[in-house]
C-alpha cells in the first residue's frame, strides 16, 4: 500500500489520533451511557409486572407509565398530573396520576399515538427533565398497551463540569508518566538490540511485588521504593547476562529471540503467580488518600508524587541521555552498534547497563501504578500492549518517543472514558497501536527503516 | 565487437538516444531526507548488447537501478520497458513482462533445494490457488516440462550435480550461478545484474563473465552495475557513467576510459577524496 | 494416584478433545508461521470470530449452518481487513499489531454494550440444544465410559467432539499437504525465505500472503467453532493470548513447516503438560487447583524457550533445514 507522504507527517498523525477518541465523542453523544443515569433508571423502573399489580388486573389496550423523579436520592411519585393521548390531532383519552404516580389511558386499539404531559398539573418540586419532551410525538402500540416514560428531574448527563475534564486530563497524565517511565526500557533495548521483549511486563510485576514485599516486611512504601527498584534493575541485568547475550553470541534471529521473550514472560507470569497468589494487594501507602483541588484537578496527595517523581526521573534520564558520556554511548549503540565498537566502545558493557537501566525503569513503574492500581500478579501483562502503544506510537528505539508516545496513550485512554463506555476504554490503546503500524511504524521519533 | 556496430554511429553523449531501445527512461528523480540520490535526465538501453552502469560510491547507480526494476519509487520521472510503461509498475509485474533482476547479496532461497530454486522461476498455472488443488494433472506435466528445462540450464552452469541440495548450503561463487541460472529460467528478454562480481572468488569471475557474454549471445540484453573496472572493460558494449545522481557519459569502453569527466569523478580531483574503482 | 493412572491420564489428555482443537488451531497457523513466515500472533482472533458465528447463531435460533457460514465469513473478513494493511509489516511489527487486534476483538466481545449482539461478558450459555451437535452422536452412552480402567476412558459425548475435531484435523491437514506440494506452496515457501527474491521472479507476494492468511484463519476459526459446539456455550474469556502462545508452541514443538508437525506437537505437548500436572499432585498433596494451573503454564513457558534455543526444529523438523535456514 502506498500512501501519499502528506500521511507521513507526525502533525497529521497526531490529528488522526484526536479524530481516534473525537469521533466516539461524537457518537456518545447520541448515547445514553452515564452509569449514574443508568442507577437512577432503576430506581424509577416500572415494570408492567407492577404495572398491573398497581392497577389491579391485566391491562387493557392502553398507553401505561408511572411518573417518577429521583428527590433526595429517593424515588417519589408526583400524583394529579394530567397525561393526554391524542392521535393525528383528534383527542382519545386522558388520565390523572394516583397517589404512585401511575396512569393509564385507554385505547380503541393498536397504532401510533400522541402523549402530552401537562406541565401545569405537575406539583410543587416535580419538573420535566427537558420540556421539550412534555409531548411524546410518536408512541407506537403493537400488542395491545404500551409504556411511555416521562423523564423527570436534574439531568444528571450535563453533570460533568470543567473540573471532572480537568482531573481526566490529569489522571491521564498520571497514567501517562507512568507508562513512560515503564516503557522507556522497552524502547532502549529495542534500540541496543533490535529485540522486540514480551518479558518486559514481568519486570514491571517484579518491582511492584518487591515492593510489596518490603512494604509488608515493615518498610514504609516510600523507602521500599528503593529496594524494589534495584531488584528489578539485578533481574534485567541478570537476563541480559544469562540469556540475551549467548543468545545474542549464536546470532539467533530477532523473530526467534522474540518468541524466547514470550516464553520468559509466560514462565515469569506464573512463578509470580504461584508466589504471589491471584488476588491483588495495596501498599500501606496507597489507603487513606483524599481529594484536594490544585487549581483545577482533584489530585490526591500520592497523585503528586508519582508525578513529580516521574518528572524528575523522566528529565534525569533525558539529561543522562543528552550529556553523559554513557549517554553518548548509549545513543551511538543504538545508531549502529558496529560504528560504536570500532570507536572503541564496549558494546556488550552498554548493552548490560542498559538492561538495568530498563529492569530498574519498568520497577519504578511498576511500583507507581502499584500505587494507583492494587498489585497483582498479572499487572504487568495488563500493561503490556498500553506500554507497546506507547512505545510504538513514539517510536522504537527512542526514549523521548517513549515518553511522548505514553502521554499520548494515556490520555487519550483516560478522556476516551469520559466519552464511550468505560469498557471500551483499552480499546483505544489498541486502537491507537494498529493505526501507527499502519499508517507510521517508525513512529514519530523513531528512525525510518524499512519496514516491509 | 560484432555486437557494438549498431552504436558505432551513435554519439558519445550523454542521455544520447539510441537504434533500438528496449528501456527508455526520462526525468528520473529521487530524494532522500534533502539529498538528491539520483536525477536523470534521459537514458536509453540498447537491445540486445551489455550495457554497464558504473560510478563512484554514492553516484546513486544503485538507487538508479533499483527504481528501474520497480524495488523504490521514484519522486518523478517515467521509464517504459519494451514499449510500455514501467514506472510504478510492481516488480513482480515487471518480472513477468521480461524484465528480471538478480541481487548484490545473492537472494537463493536456502531452505529450497536448488531445483526448486529453479521451478520457483519458471512459470506454472499450478502456481495459482485454485489450479494448485484441483487440476494436478495439468500442472504436474508442466512442472515435468520445467525441470527438464532446469536440469539442463543447471547442467550448463555446472550445478546439476548440487540439484537436491539445500540451496544454502552452496558457496558464495554457487549462488551467483545459481542466481543467474535461475533469472534465465523466466525467459527474459531483459536480464539487470547488480554487482554480478561483488564478493566472488576471482577464480570464478572468468566463468561468470562468459555466462554472462552467453545471454548477450543468446539474445538478450544485459544492463549490469558493477565497480570492478576489468569486468566493464572487458565485457560491456557500452558503458553509462553517474556521478552524484547525474549521467556524466556514455560510451563504448574505449571512450570512457579516456574520458575526463569519468577520471575527475572517479579520482575526485576538485570533488575531493574519492574511491577508485575497486570492490567497496 | 498411581504412576500408572497418571500416564493413563496423561495419554487420555493427548488424544482428547482439547489436543484436537488446539492440533487444529495449529493447522492454521502452520501455514501461517510455518510456511509462509507470517508471524501471526493474534490466532486467537480467528478463533474467536468463528466460535461467536457459531454461537450468536445459535442464541438466535438461525442454525448451525448459518452459524457455520457466519464463522467462515467472519473469519475471511478478518483475515483480509488484518491482512492487508498488515501483510507487509516486518515480522516483530506484525507480531504485535496482530496480538493488538484479537486483544481488541475481545474487549469488543467482552464489553457490556455489546451484549445485546455477543453476549458481554457472560456470553451464551446452554446452546446444546439449538446447536443440535450431540443429537446425530454415534455413540451410545455407557456406564464408565469407553477406555480402559479408571483414568483413559471418554464419555461418549467426548468421543463424538473427539471424532469431529481430530477428523477435521486429518482433513486440514491433508489439505495442506496437497497446497504445499504444489507450486503454490512453493511460492509461500519462497517468500518465507525472501519475499524480494519472490517478487523479482515474478510471484505477487501480496496476493499468496493474503491467501495463505485467510486459509488458515478459517482452519483456526473452525476450532473456535468445535470449542463452542462441544461446549454448547460461549464466553470472551477463552479468547486471551495465552492460548496463542499455547498453539505455537504446539506448532513449534511438532516441527514449524511440516504437515504433521500440529498434530504431533499437540499430541506431547499435551502429554507432557498433562504428566507433569499429576506428578504435581502426586508429590504436592495440598497444592491448590490455581497453582497447579499456574505451574502448567510456567512449564509451558520454559518449554518454549527451551524448544527456541536447543531445538528450535521441533520434534519433526529437520535440522538440516533448520540450519539451513539460520546459514543466510
Amino acid at each position: 500500500m502506498h500512501l501519499p507522504d502528506a500521511l507521513r507527517s507526525p502533525r497529521v498523525l497526531l490529528c488522526l489520533v484526536a479524530l481516534g477518541f473525537l469521533w466516539p465523542a461524537a457518537q456518545a453523544a447520541a448515547q445514553d451511557t452515564s452509569t449514574q443515569e443508568a442507577a437512577e433508571a432503576k430506581a424509577c423502573a416500572f415494570t408492567k409486572v407492577e404495572a398491573v399489580e398497581q392497577y389491579g388486573g391485566p391491562l387493557p389496550p392502553s398507553i401505561w407509565g408511572r411518573l417518577c423523579q429521583i428527590q433526595d436520592g429517593a424515588a417519589a411519585y408526583p400524583a394529579g398530573v394530567t397525561i393526554t393521548v391524542s392521535k393525528d390531532g383528534e383527542a382519545i383519552g386522558e388520565a390523572v396520576t394516583d397517589e404512585g404516580g401511575v396512569f393509564v389511558v385507554e385505547l380503541p386499539g393498536n397504532g401510533t399515538y400522541q402523549v402530552r404531559l401537562d406541565e401545569e398539573t405537575l406539583p410543587e418540586g416535580f419538573s420535566l427533565t427537558d420540556e421539550r419532551f412534555a409531548t411524546l410525538g410518536a408512541v407506537k402500540v403493537t400488542f395491545g398497551d404500551q409504556q411511555a416514560v416521562f423523564r423527570m428531574g436534574e439531568d444528571t448527563r450535563g453533570a460533568r463540569d470543567f473540573e471532572d475534564y480537568a482531573t481526566t486530563f490529569a489522571k491521564g497524565v498520571r497514567l501517562g508518566l507512568i507508562l513512560g517511565v515503564a516503557a522507556v526500557g522497552l524502547s532502549l533495548v529495542f534500540g541496543v538490540t533490535g529485540l522486540v521483549n514480551f518479558a518486559h511486563a514481568e519486570m514491571v510485576t517484579i518491582g511492584a511485588v518487591a515492593a510489596y514485599g518490603f512494604n509488608s516486611a515493615g518498610l514504609p512504601f516510600w523507602l521500599a521504593v528503593i529496594p524494589a527498584v534495584a531488584v528489578g534493575a539485578a533481574f534485567g541485568a541478570a537476563s541480559d547476562v544469562g540469556i540475551w547475550r549467548p543468545l545474542r553470541r549464536r546470532r539467533m534471529a530477532m523473530l526467534s529471540m522474540m518468541v524466547v521473550t514470550i516464553g520468559l514472560s509466560i514462565f515469569a507470569r506464573n512463578i509470580l503467580q504461584i508466589y504471589f497468589g491471584v488476588g491483588s494487594k495495596q501498599y500501606t501507602a496507597a489507603s487513606g488518600q483524599r481529594e484536594s483541588k490544585l487549581l483545577v484537578f482533584r489530585l490526591t496527595p500520592n497523585d503528586r508524587l508519582i508525578i513529580v517523581v516521574c518528572a524528575v526521573v523522566l528529565v534525569a534520564m533525558t539529561i543522562m541521555l543528552r550529556r553523559t558520556r554513557l549517554g553518548t554511548a548509549i545513543r551511538a549503540v543504538s545508531d549502529n552498534a558496529d560504528l560504536a565498537a570500532s570507536s572503541g566502545i564496549d558494546v556488550d558493557r552498554i548493552v548490560l547497563v542498559v538492561w538495568a537501566l530498563c529492569g530498574g525503569l519498568a520497577a519504578l513503574g511498576g511500583v507507581l501504578y502499584g500505587l494507583t492500581v492494587n498489585v497483582k500478579f498479572d499487572m504487568g501483562f495488563v500493561l503490556l500492549l498500553s506500554m507497546f502503544a506507547a512505545v510504538v506510537l513514539g517510536g522504537l528505539g527512542s526514549a523521548y518517543g517513549a515518553v511522548l508516545g505514553a502521554l499520548v496513550v494515556a490520555i487519550a485512554q483516560e478522556m476516551s472514558g469520559l466519552f464511550i463506555d468505560t469498557s471500551y476504554k483499552f480499546v483505544t490503546a489498541m486502537a491507537v497501536l494498529i493505526l501507527v503500524l499502519l499508517i507510521r511504524p517508525q513512529g514519530i521519533l523513531g528512525k525510518k527503516e524499512r519496514f516491509g | 565487437m560484432p555486437a557494438s556496430s549498431p552504436l558505432a554511429d551513435v554519439a558519445r553523449e550523454p542521455g544520447v538516444a539510441k537504434p533500438d531501445p528496449i528501456l527508455v527512461a526520462s526525468g528520473v528523480t529521487r530524494r532522500y531526507g534533502g539529498v538528491t540520490a539520483v536525477d536523470v535526465d534521459h537514458l536509453e538501453v540498447e537491445r540486445g548488447i551489455i550495457t554497464s552502469l558504473i560510478g563512484p560510491n554514492g553516484a546513486g547507480k544503485t538507487t538508479f537501478f533499483n527504481l528501474l526494476c520497480g524495488f523504490d519509487r521514484a519522486d518523478e520521472g517515467s521509464w517504459t520497458f519494451e514499449g510500455e510503461r514501467a514506472d510504478g509498475v510492481k516488480p513482480h509485474r515487471l518480472a513477468r513482462r521480461g524484465m528480471v533482476r538478480t541481487f548484490q547479496l545473492t537472494k537463493t532461497l536456502g531452505r529450497l533445494s536448488v531445483l526448486d530454486n529453479m521451478l520457483l522461476a519458471a512459470a506454472n498455472p499450478g502456481e495459482r490457488f485454485l489450479p494448485a488443488l484441483f487440476t494436478p494433472g495439468r500442472w504436474g506435466r508442466i512442472e515435468a516440462d520445467n525441470r527438464d528445462r532446469a536440469d539442463e540450464l543447471l547442467r550448463r552452469f555446472k550445478l546439476d550435480h548440487l540439484r537436491d541440495e539445500y540451496a544454502a548450503g552452496l558457496s558464495g561463487g554457487q549462488r551467483k550461478l545459481l542466481e543467474m541460472a535461475r533469472a534465465l529460467m523466466t525467459d527474459p528478454s531483459l536480464v539487470m545484474l547488480d554487482e554480478p562480481m561483488a564478493g566472488v572468488n576471482p577464480a570464478l569471475t572468468q566463468s561468470l563473465l562468459q555466462h554472462v557474454t552467453a545471454l548477450r549471445d543468446e539474445g538478450m540484453s544485459v544492463l549490469f552495475v558493477e565497480h570492478d573496472m576489468d569486468v566493464i572493460m572487458t565485457i560491456s558494449d557500452w558503458v553509462v557513467c553517474m556521478a552524484e545522481g547525474r549521467i556524466i557519459a556514455e560510451g563504448t569502453p574505449a571512450d570512457i576510459a579516456g574520458d575526463d569527466k569519468v577520471i575527475e569523478a572517479y579520482l575526485g580531483i576538485d570533488h575531493g577524496g574519492q574511491t577508485t574503482g575497486s570492490i567497496s | 494416584m498411581s504412576w500408572l493412572s497418571i500416564l493413563a491420564l496423561a495419554l487420555q489428555t493427548a488424544i482428547g478433545f482439547q489436543a484436537a482443537y488446539h492440533a487444529l488451531a495449529a493447522v492454521g497457523l502452520n501455514l501461517h508461521f510455518g510456511y509462509t513466515g507470517l508471524s501471526n500472533f493474534g490466532h486467537v482472533g480467528f478463533m474467536l470470530v468463528g466460535a461467536y458465528g457459531v454461537g450468536i447463531a445459535a442464541e438466535r435460533g438461525w442454525g448451525l449452518g448459518v452459524g457455520i457460514l457466519l464463522g467462515v465469513g467472519a473469519a475471511v473478513v478478518l483475515g483480509l481487513l488484518l491482512g492487508i494493511p498488515t501483510l507487509r509489516l516486518r515480522g516483530d511489527y506484525l507480531a504485535i499489531v496482530t496480538i493488538a487486534v484479537a486483544e481488541m476483538l475481545r474487549l469488543v466481545a467482552n464489553a457490556g454494550p455489546s451484549a445485546r449482539l455477543t453476549g458481554g461478558a457472560r456470553g451464551f450459555g446452554g446452546l446444546s440444544s439449538k446447536l443440535g451437535f450431540y443429537e446425530h452422536n454415534v455413540f451410545e452412552p455407557r456406564p464408565g465410559g469407553y477406555g480402559i480402567g479408571e483414568s483413559f476412558v471418554f464419555s461418549h459425548q467426548q468421543l463424538w467432539a473427539m471424532l469431529w475435531t481430530w477428523g477435521l484435523t486429518l482433513v486440514a491437514c491433508l489439505l495442506v499437504y496437497l497446497l504445499v506440494r504444489s507450486p503454490w506452496g512453493r511460492v509461500l515457501k519462497s517468500i518465507r525465505e525472501d519475499e524480494d527474491a519472490a517478487r523479482a521472479l515474478g510471484k505477487n507476494v501480496v496476493v499468496y500472503k493474503l491467501q495463505s492468511f485467510v486459509l488458515g484463519g478459517v482452519i483456526g476459526a473452525f476450532a473456535g467453532m468445535l470449542i463452542v459446539l462441544q461446549a454448547g456455550a460461549i464466553s470472551p474469556s477463552r479468547w486471551i493470548a495465552p492460548l496463542t502462545f499455547a498453539i505455537y508452541t504446539v506448532v513449534i514443538l511438532g516441527g514449524a513447516g511440516t504437515i504433521w508437525g500440529p498434530v504431533v506437537g499437540s499430541v506431547v505437548y499435551w502429554f507432557v503438560i498433562q504428566f507433569a500436572e499429576g506428578v504435581i499432585n502426586n508429590l504436592w498433596f495440598d497444592v491448590s487447583d490455581t497453582t497447579v494451573g499456574a505451574l502448567r503454564l510456567a512449564i509451558m513457558g520454559l518449554g518454549l524457550m527451551l524448544l527456541m534455543v536447543y531445538r528450535p526444529q521441533g520434534i519433526l523438523g529437520s535440522k538440516k533445514e533448520m540450519l539451513a535456514g539460520a546459514r543466510q
